[in-house]
Formats: structure tokens, C-alpha cells, sequence
């Protein structure tokens, strides 16, 4: 055609041709950012072990769903970061001593199992890091060795059984209060800044709550899904208090546990939360009530991360409460008495 | 008033590559290219053949029913009557006119006076500007004298749209710059027609020039209110901006006047008052050239035929353009070919860089819920993209398919660059078939 001036090269496509330039692994990224503070407060507590263990779990993490997708010649997507994010939560809920070989093969579990045969990022019913926690409850022994706080209290490599750290170990303050006693000489100050015994990163509430402050800043995730969890424990704890002084026991409730960490970074996981709002709300509170319960009544003096994978199952379910208004739909008309 | 609405987003506005550049008279080109289809309804029949002289403002195609003619934008000799690329995509019966840069008036075209205007009734303006071949220039091209008649009676609000929300495009924000007298003329006439005293004009509050300019030339005893609004996409698709301006929502599946609303944009207010006062049709317009890899970003004054390579030409780029759009980069149509000519509803083309690539490398969906914050119109598009698995169309109805305005907030904000926008394209395609097929 003789009006045709330039030969290009154009590519076709459906609008919109732009694109914001918040993506799934910026998302990631900024997980992994605001995990960090919490991951450094643990390493502080208990020693270089923390970052090993943390390591390990990431790298196995990784491995596995790098590995999964060549052997069944799938796209690989790890470069979104989600494995990561998923091998640090891993490695938080865990306590210090667990031996590298069982975080491997919950990495497996978690990776494997509950994320690729799932169909990958995006499809899993459950919070992978934590059901990853649930599969390494079967050696219950080694998931309950408490170290106490201590930079050099674990060795980063070597026997860190229950019997080589003879004298070393000692009860988080979880397990006073399974009782239904506040923990001897732990005060509320030291359970927010998290000098107590515990998994590797959920002892420190204040450490958890500076990644939350980042979260919100960075708009990944919104106050409903922790405020709710938060607040219903809170209330809970206040109003039945098991006989002890109120505000203290629910403080220490609060504090304790990995309350924080899994309001704030597993209860908030985009694939497994409700995406409306009021879905994330009764999510919410149905993973706080859950938590109370399991606290109180179950055999385990934690309750969080079974409360969570409990209420992931619920989603299909909370998608469907609080849709929004649809623009244009007729308004409900609220009939009003005359006179 | 609401003054903003839900949802929506924020992208770069990328205004400033154009936004203080003057618009300018495009150089006559030697070939003009004249689709017969520039609006939405049943396309013109030309009314020339090869080898006819034809003078610049000769009707050279019209039809029955739900449509306007076109005009030749230049005087010259018609070349051929064939079928020429659109940028729809597909191929449109079109005038080719060779210049013969003589620019011979038609005779038809007469001006009136200030008295000759007043004594028309409202069914003779009407007829002035079906004849002057005016649509809506924002881009949908409803033919402006249907909505005129169809809203007889049941209108009370005029709004005038300057939103423009979509990003780089300048072309009604310069147009208030530059003919503020002109287009509050035309909205004049269109008050006159619906026999109204009072109009809004809604303006994003990012164009203080444009908003200045007006402010100039409005006089408060005639009812003209400018309504200043939050910069927010898209402000300026019709629903929202009914609703920021009046607080009514149009209902689901209806028309502005159900809310008795009428919307013009600012380009057919300025062509209604040519047709009116200059007797000119519309034969030209404002098109902003702009984009990331413009040399020199331009708002131009366009024969309605010019193809889109001789508007690369002038504005000359850096790189090999990745995409060139008409429209803007929210709602614009990509271009697989550059011949394609300027149309009543092309506003601006976009000219993109292959740095825009990003954009669609595709992942999963991960359930942020993102795009429901997005949606200007209350839809959860990830329950809607999970509908279109299924074929059925009554599964995609039952999630509000075809209440969707595509207008790309979901998609834009999707951090795993789903193409939801695209799906649900062919999605309601689909249930229309579907109903086709009944």
C-alpha cells in the first residue's frame, strides 16, 4: 500500500495497556521485608541456629517447587517469591532446636503436598507453612524442646535433643497458662518484647508488630483479618479470664503463642482469606474463637495455627457473606412507619 | 452531590508529555481515508463513486435509521470506494479522497447569525446537527441527535464531561483551553433543545488551566455549574460520572435518562456550536499524539481521515513503537496497522514503548481481592474470571457479567496481570450469542 510509511512490529492486545507496578512478587518481597525485623529479633534470642534453620527451610522450600516443576515439566514460577515467604513462616513456627532433617521434610510436606499438588500458588486450600507445621507435630518431641533464651544456648550444628541440652530447656510461658496460670516470673513487658521461650519467630510481639506497621504502609494487607483475630481473643480472654486478674491474663494471652505471628502473617495470606470484606471479618473472629477454644479445651497449649487451618476451609464458604453493592442494583427500600 | 464514586484507581497520569502543547492545524495530507462506519448504529452508504469531485463539507455517505452522515474533510477527487483497515480491527467500507489542497467549501455551508440561531426550534437544531454528522466524541459515538430526542422530556440534568481520566490524553482539556467560549455555546444549544436552564460541566482537579479558563466565560446567572472532581479512573466513564456529579445511580442495564441525566463530551459541545453557528459538520477534531516514546508529543486539529502513520510521522518517536493505540492505554484499541485513519471518536493515539512489556507476563490468581477494591462498578471480577471456565452463560450472568464497563481497573491492579479485562470480553460475547442464538 503506498500510504504504508513505516513497517512495524505492533503488538496486539486487550486493554488496558498498562499495568500498576505492584505485582505477586513485589507482594512477596514485601512479606519477606517485613518478616525480617522478627527474624532478626530471634536470632538475637536464640542464636545464629535461627537464621540456619530459617535458611534451610527457605533454600528447601524453594528446592522443592523448583524441583517439582522440572519433573513434571510445569512453568516455573519461583520466581515470585511465594516459596520463600513460605519457607520463613516455616521456619518461624517451629521452635530453635528442631533438627534440619524434619524442617526438610516439612518443607516437603508443605511444599509438595499442600501448594504443587494443589495446582501451585494460587490453589491451595491451606496455609502451606502451617499445615507444613501441623505434618511435623507427628514428632511431637522434637516440635516441644524449648530452649531458654539465650544467644549461645543452642549449637548451630549438633545434637540438640532434648537430653544434650540437659539443663538448657525450660516451659514457655504457653504452657503455664494451658494450665491456667500466668507464667512465674515472666513479666507482660518481657512477653511483648519477646525474651521468652517459644517457636523461633513468635515470641516477639513487637518485632511482629513493626512488620504489620510495614504491611499497612506498604497497603498488602488491611487491619480486618488481625484486628478481628486480635480482638476477639482479647475479649475472650478479658471475659473469662480462668481466674486469674483480668487485663493481665489477657495480656499475656495476647502476647503469647504465635498469636501475632499468625494474625498478622498466616491468617492474612491472600489465598487462603476470604476476599470480601466482611467474609475477612467472620474469618476473623471465627479463627480468634477457635484459638480461645483450643487454648482452654485442647490437648496442645497452642491453638493458632489449628484455629487458621480450620478456618481455611471455611473460605469457600466466607466468599460468598458481603458481596459488594452492585452499582445500579435496586436499593433496598426500608419501609418507614408513618405518623 | 457525591463527587467521587466507589472503587477505582490511580494510574500515572502521564499528562504532562502533551498538556501544555497548543493544538495545532495538522498539515493537509495528500490521501484521506473517510470510513463509512464512525458511529454506533448501521453504517452510511456512500453516496460517491470514483473519479466525483468532491468539495471540503460535501455529505458523502448517510443512511437510514439509527445513524449520521459523513463528510469529506478536504475538497479533492474520490480515488476509491472500497474497503479500508478500521480501527475496530476489521475492514469498513471507506472513501479514499486524494487532496486536491484547494480546500473548496461546500456551498451548503452557511453560517447564522445570533438571531438566525434563536428563531431555530428545537426540532431544527436537532436536524442541524444529524445533518452536521455529530456524534459523542469521547469515544463511544452515539449519534448525538438520538440522544438529544430520546431524552426530550425526561432529562433534567445536562453534565458535560472534561473528566478525562485516561492517562496521557490532553485533547478536551486543551479544547477548554482553547475554545472555552465556543463549547459553553454548544451546550448553550443542547440546553436549549432539552429545555433546561441549568447544566453542569464536571472537570477532574487536575486541568486548573482548563477549569480557569472556563470560569472565565461562565457568567453564574445562566446555570452553568462547574463541578470540580477528585482525579480518580475512570471519572469519566458515564455511570461513575453521573453518580460523583448527582448522586443517582443508573440502573443496572439502563440508560442515563433513567436517572434523567444526559452526558455530552466536550468535543460535541464545541462541534454542535460549529454546526450550529459556522453551518460546519464535523470534519475535524482534537486528537492528542502522545505516548513514552514521543519525540515530540502533539495535540492536533485533525481532517477526519488522516491515518494514524502520518500522525506518528509528526509527532516522530524514539524507539520502535511496542504498541500504538487509539485511545488511551486504559480503554484504547491496539493498532496492527498503522493505516488506519482518525475517526469522529478517536481522541488521541498512545503511542507505547516495548518497556510496557512487563505488563503481560501472566501468573496465577492469588485470591488479594485487589480487583474487587478496584471495580468501579461493585463486580468481584475474581468469581467473574472463575466463571468464565465454565461456558455456560447463565453461570457468567449469575456473577453480574455484563454489568462490567470495561474499563480495565481490575486488570490494571491484578498483581498476577490476569488478563480479566480480555476474558470478559469473550465472556460477554458469549451470553450475547447465546441470546442470539434463542
Amino acid at each position: 500500500m503506498a500510504q504504508m510509511k513505516y513497517f512495524y512490529e505492533l503488538t496486539i492486545s486487550s486493554s488496558p495497556h498498562v499495568h500498576s507496578p505492584v505485582t505477586t512478587r513485589t507482594i512477596m518481597r514485601d512479606v519477606v521485608i517485613a518478616l525480617l525485623p522478627a527474624l532478626i529479633g530471634s536470632v538475637y534470642f536464640f542464636g545464629l541456629r535461627a537464621l540456619m534453620v530459617t535458611l534451610v527451610s527457605v533454600a528447601a522450600c524453594v528446592l522443592f517447587e523448583w524441583g517439582y516443576c522440572k519433573l513434571t515439566k510445569t512453568n516455573c514460577k519461583v520466581y515470585d517469591l511465594s516459596a520463600v515467604v513460605t519457607g520463613m513462616l516455616l521456619a518461624f513456627v517451629c521452635p530453635v532446636t528442631i533438627p534440619y532433617w524434619t524442617i526438610i521434610i516439612g518443607a516437603f510436606f508443605a511444599i509438595i503436598v499442600v501448594k504443587m499438588l494443589f495446582g501451585g500458588v494460587g490453589r491451595n486450600i491451606v496455609n502451606p507453612a502451617l499445615a507444613g507445621r501441623a505434618f511435623m507435630m507427628s514428632w511431637a518431641l522434637l516440635m516441644s524442646t524449648w530452649v531458654k533464651v539465650g544467644f549461645g544456648n543452642t549449637p548451630i550444628l549438633g545434637d540438640t535433643s532434648m537430653e544434650a541440652l540437659d539443663g538448657m530447656t525450660a516451659a514457655t510461658p504457653m504452657s503455664f497458662m494451658h494450665q491456667g496460670v500466668l507464667p512465674e516470673g515472666v513479666s507482660a513487658l518481657s512477653m511483648f518484647m519477646g525474651n521468652i521461650g517459644g517457636c523461633l519467630g513468635e515470641t516477639s510481639a513487637v518485632l511482629l508488630l513493626i512488620g504489620f506497621v510495614y504491611l499497612l504502609v506498604r497497603k498488602i494487607i488491611t487491619v480486618r483479618i488481625p484486628l478481628s483475630f486480635i480482638g476477639t481473643v482479647a475479649v475472650l480472654t478479658f471475659l473469662f479470664p480462668q481466674g486469674n486478674e483480668r487485663l493481665d491474663w489477657m495480656v499475656y494471652q495476647i502476647c503469647g503463642g504465635g498469636l501475632m505471628l499468625g494474625a498478622i502473617f498466616m491468617a492474612t495470606d491472600y489465598v487462603t482469606s476470604p476476599v470480601t470484606k466482611m467474609g475477612q471479618v467472620v474469618y476473623g473472629i471465627g479463627c480468634g474463637v477457635l484459638t480461645v477454644v483450643i487454648r482452654y479445651f485442647g490437648g496442645y497449649p497452642e491453638g493458632v495455627s489449628y484455629a487458621i487451618l480450620i478456618m481455611n476451609c471455611c473460605v469457600v464458604l466466607l466468599d460468598r457473606i458481603g458481596r459488594p453493592k452492585k452499582f445500579g442494583a435496586p436499593k433496598k427500600v426500608k419501609e418507614v412507619a408513618k405518623g | 452531590m457525591a463527587f467521587s464514586f466507589f472503587g477505582g484507581i490511580h494510574p500515572k497520569e502521564n499528562k504532562r508529555y502533551a498538556c501544555d502543547r497548543q493544538v495545532q492545524d495538522f498539515p493537509e495530507p495528500d490521501i484521506l481515508v473517510i470510513p463509512m462506519a464512525q458511529h454506533i448504529g448501521a453504517p452510511c452508504k456512500p453516496l460517491v463513486k470514483k473519479g466525483d469531485v468532491v468539495t471540503m463539507g460535501q455529505k458523502i455517505g448517510d443512511n437510514q435509521g439509527l445513524c449520521v452522515p459523513v463528510h469529506a474533510s478536504v475538497s479533492g477527487k474520490v480515488k476509491a470506494v472500497e474497503p479500508r483497515p478500521h480501527t475496530s480491527g476489521t475492514m469498513v467500507m471507506s472513501v479514499v479522497i486524494e487532496n486536491d489542497h484547494l480546500d473548496t467549501l461546500c456551498e451548503d455551508i452557511q453560517p447564522r447569525t445570533q438571531e438566525e440561531v434563536e428563531k431555530l426550534t428545537a426540532e431544527e437544531l436537532m436536524n442541524i446537527i444529524r445533518e452536521a454528522g455529530i456524534v459523542g466524541m469521547g469515544g463511544a459515538t452515539f449519534p448525538t441527535h438520538v440522544k438529544l430526542s430520546s431524552g426530550l422530556g425526561k432529562v433534567d440534568t445536562i453534565i458535560v464531561n472534561v473528566s478525562e481520566c485516561e492517562p496521557f490524553i490532553v485533547a478536551d482539556d486543551r479544547l477548554c483551553q482553547e475554545y472555552p467560549a465556543e463549547m459553553i455555546s454548544g451546550l448553550k444549544i443542547v440546553m436549549k433543545i432539552l429545555g433546561l436552564n441549568k447544566a453542569h460541566i464536571a472537570m477532574e482537579d487536575n486541568k486548573p488551566a482548563a477549569a480557569k479558563a472556563l470560569k472565565a466565560k461562565l457568567d453564574p446567572k445562566e446555570g452553568i455549574v462547574l463541578d470540580i472532581l477528585p482525579a480518580k479512573y475512570p471519572q469519566g466513564a458515564e455511570k461513575q460520572l453521573i453518580y460523583a456529579v448527582t448522586g443517582k445511580e443508573v440502573p443496572s442495564g439502563g440508560l442515563p435518562a433513567a436517572v434523567g441525566c444526559a452526558v455530552f463530551n466536550s468535543a460535541t459541545c464545541k462541534a454542535i456550536h460549529d454546526a450550529v453557528y459556522l453551518g460546519m459538520p464535523l470534519i475535524r477534531r482534537i486528537v492528542t499524539v502522545s505516548g513514552d516514546i514521543c519525540m515530540e508529543p502533539k495535540n492536533l486539529m485533525v481532517p477526519i481521515g488522516v491515518s494514524f502513520n502520518e500522525l506518528l510521522e509528526a509527532v516522530g518517536t524514539r524507539e520502535n513503537p511496542y504498541k500504538v493505540l487509539s485511545g488511551g492505554p486504559m480503554m484504547g484499541a491496539a493498532q496492527y496497522d498503522l493505516a488506519v485513519p482518525v475517526i469522529k471518536g478517536s481522541n488521541a493515539v498512545t503511542i507505547l514503548g516495548i518497556k510496557n512489556k512487563y505488563a503481560v507476563v501472566q501468573s496465577r490468581c492469588i485470591r488479594c481481592g485487589k480487583c474487587i477494591d478496584a471495580c468501579p462498578m461493585g463486580l468481584m471480577p475474581v468469581l467473574m474470571y472463575k466463571s468464565t471456565y465454565t461456558s455456560d452463560p447463565e453461570e457468567m450472568k449469575s456473577v453480574h457479567m455484563l454489568d462490567c464497563i470495561e474499563c480495565g481497573c481490575c486488570a490494571y491492579t491484578c498483581p498476577a496481570s490476569v488478563p480479566l479485562v480480555l476474558a470478559f470480553r469473550a465472556a460477554k460475547q458469549r451470553i450475547r450469542d447465546a441470546a442470539a442464538k434463542k
